[in-house]
């Protein structure tokens, strides 16, 4: 897997506010007992959510110790996975698909608007500290190419313009709106529909 | 052309809405309860004759998976786990049911744990599709309050819980035995098999694994036959299919189609053709991006079902199509692909963890022009040493990528890698070569 690089500044403790332990909790009851560990990924997610989209040392400690894993465990997962982020990201976090799909519609494109905006390298903030982008693999739209994620959301059928008109939103702390960028219907073959044509006018 | 009615995933473009009530109105939860009370053994003779074949990739036999699990539950309980982990590049298919069709994959969950004697059902969905989680959690509560799924779920006597289990963006997590490991909150690296999650899975316990258009499918097939499905197709391939049409093409989309229906056929009439007209195409990916790239010849004569496929030496895959037109660097496409594997080696098996790095950075040098001409058959060797060296099919989807790249651009490749090879004499020098192949009949591959 890929090299993450885990934050040097880290804060000394790291507790669940009421919220997630609510949310926590309720995680918890989904698996059977004796194997609450499976909770972990979710876990982890509850944390990265309450501080600020990255999850501190500190907080993996934490959740070894509300499961009675060994820290190691925990800290494996959330080395493996790549949603996980271990260092601070802007409160906008731009992913943007560069596999091949995306790639041969100009999604490296995409990739040169936000070295120019954002910041020359990936994972690193944007000035004004609010936004980071970063490469990413495949994120499952790839009939929708070229797209991006920020944060939760989907972008998609961007071109030069349009990418460059929602990192501009972004940097001054806007949510663009998700969703096709080109008016299109979901997955259906613009304007050469062949099929279900009779539901489309129901 | 499959006709309208034939086809199963009516909203897949989302025209109806996704709501209960717009699923019933579709046939949804209309007759589930009929449908159990039939009995398990009517349920999976039925999709054995049906035919129905795996939808995530391999294909294998959904009917007979199921017969799999034991018959009767000891004192291990079964567990069914959805596998909506889909990351294969060129692969969308499974994010318009989990948005546009739930209703259909929560119909298809009972109906497969009533078949195989389970009481809980995990969904183990991409942590990337965070609102089409949303959608189907709302699909989920909805499901639950008109009791369809839950206690005594839908009258059948039958108690079954679902829950969403998110993923954090790994792709290996998509194989059946990483994605178990991940559910039992440990890094997703692959098991060995045997035993096969069907005896011994999650939490070792009997487990069905499915993909969730395989199982969206299967309250269809019961409502209208197994004959119907069988019908459709062509044998051994039956049925239909939700094809992904990516890339270089004018109106990229998704399409239900029949199985068997010419790839041209997709991308000249669904797709509007690809960009630059039919002449301009350079090669097409015709099931996600482990499976080998098909060359222009035969993408114009191809049919897209799991055996036509296999015997041109490529594979359905998960039907995720990518068409490369001539205005791509085929070389740098395929570096990209083998970056994607790299980045995704789960790191358990060296040949795979070390190889995928190796062919990336190999092929890198190829695009730029840098590699001799020695490189192309030794990065064919790299190839061959991944393939069948690894304990899951990662390994295999790493390494046919790029035999497909050299089985069909090879001229290309070293019209543009020209240089003469750093070492020029015999192979044999003992420091240069792995002894153990000198003595085996794969040898011959390294002269």
């Amino acid at each position: 897997m890929s090299l993450k690089k885990i934050s040097k500044e880290q804060p000394e403790k790291f507790e669940f506010n009421q919220q997630s332990l609510e949310a926590a909790k309720k995680i918890l009851s989904n698996y059977p007992k004796g194997k609450e560990r499976s909770a972990v990924m979710a876990l982890l997610y509850i944390a990265q959510r309450q501080n600020n989209n990255w999850i501190p040392l500190s907080a993996i400690k934490y959740i070894a110790k509300f499961l009675n894993m060994p820290y190691i465990k925990v800290y494996e997962v959330a080395t493996f996975y790549s949603m996980y982020n271990l260092s601070p990201v802007g409160n906008f976090h731009v992913q943007i698909c560069t596999t091949t799909p995306c790639m041969i519609r100009g999604a490296y494109k995409i990739v040169d608007i936000c070295k120019k905006k954002i910041s020359e390298k990936e994972n690193v903030l944007s000035e004004n500290g609010n936004c980071s982008w970063t490469e990413v693999e495949c994120l499952g739209a790839c009939i929708n190419a070229p797209m991006m994620q920020i944060n939760n959301d989907y972008y998609e059928d961007l071109d030069i313009k349009q990418s460059e008109k929602i990192i501009d939103e972004v940097l001054m702390g806007k949510k663009p709106k998700p969703g096709s960028y080109r008016g299109r219907i979901n997955s259906e073959p613009e304007n050469n529909r062949k099929t279900l044509l009779d539901l489309k006018n129901a | 052309m499959l006709k309208d009615e034939d086809r199963i995933f009516k909203n897949l473009y989302n025209d109806l809405g996704a709501d209960l009530n717009s699923s019933k109105k579709r046939g949804d939860w209309i007759n589930t309860k009929d449908l159990c009370e039939k009995g398990r053994d009517w349920i999976i003779d039925e999709i054995k004759k049906s035919e129905l074949r795996g939808r995530g990739g391999a294909g294998f036999p959904t009917g007979l998976k199921w017969s799999f699990a034991p018959k009767e539950v000891g004192s291990r309980p079964h567990y069914l786990v959805i596998n909506a982990d889909e990351s294969e590049p060129g692969t969308c298919k499974d994010r318009d049911i989990l948005r546009f069709e739930p209703h259909k994959l929560l119909e298809g969950c009972l109906i497969a744990a009533y078949a195989v004697n389970s009481h809980k059902c995990y969904i183990y969905l991409r942590g990337e599709y965070y609102n089409e989680g949303i959608e189907l959690q709302k699909a989920i509560d909805e499901a639950y309050k008109n009791n369809l799924i839950g206690k005594n779920a839908s009258g059948t006597g039958w108690d079954l819980d679902i829950y969403i289990h998110y993923g954090a963006g790994a792709y290996i997590c998509g194989e059946e035995t990483a994605l178990l490991e991940s559910i039992e909150g440990n890094k997703g690296q692959p098991r060995l098999k045997p035993p096969f999650p069907a005896l011994v899975g999650l939490y070792g316990c009997p487990t069905i694994v499915n993909n969730v258009e395989t199982v969206s499918v299967v309250p269809t097939i019961l409502r209208k036959g197994s004959k119907w499905f069988a019908s459709l197709g062509k044998p051994k391939n039956t049925g239909t299919k939700i094809f992904c049409i990516s890339g270089n093409v004018n109106k990229p989309c998704n399409v239900e189609e029949e199985m068997g229906v010419p790839l041209k056929d997709l991308i000249d009439n669904h797709a509007g053709g690809v960009v630059g007209g039919w002449e301009n195409l350079q090669a097409v990916i015709p099931g996600g991006s482990s499976m080998p790239l098909l060359n222009k010849e035969i993408s114009e004569k191809i049919t897209m079902d799991f055996d036509s496929l296999v015997e041109n030496k490529s594979g359905l895959g998960t039907a995720g199509i990518v068409v490369i037109n001539k205005d791509q660097d085929i070389i740098k496409c395929f570096a990209r692909i083998a970056r994607f594997y790299k980045h995704e080696s789960c790191g358990q098996c060296t040949p795979c963890r070390e190889g995928s790095g190796w062919m990336w950075r190999i092929l890198e040098r190829m695009a730029k022009g840098e590699a001799s001409r020695e490189e192309v058959e030794m990065l064919f060797d790299v190839t061959k040493q991944i393939e069948g060296h690894t304990i899951c099919a990662f390994g295999e989807g790493s390494a046919w990528p790029v035999q497909g790249l050299l089985r069909n651009f090879k001229k290309e490749i070293i019209k543009r890698n020209n240089f003469d090879p750093l070492i020029k004499s015999n192979k044999d020098i003992p420091y240069l070569v792995d002894q153990h192949l000198l003595e085996k009949d794969n040898a011959q591959n390294k002269s």
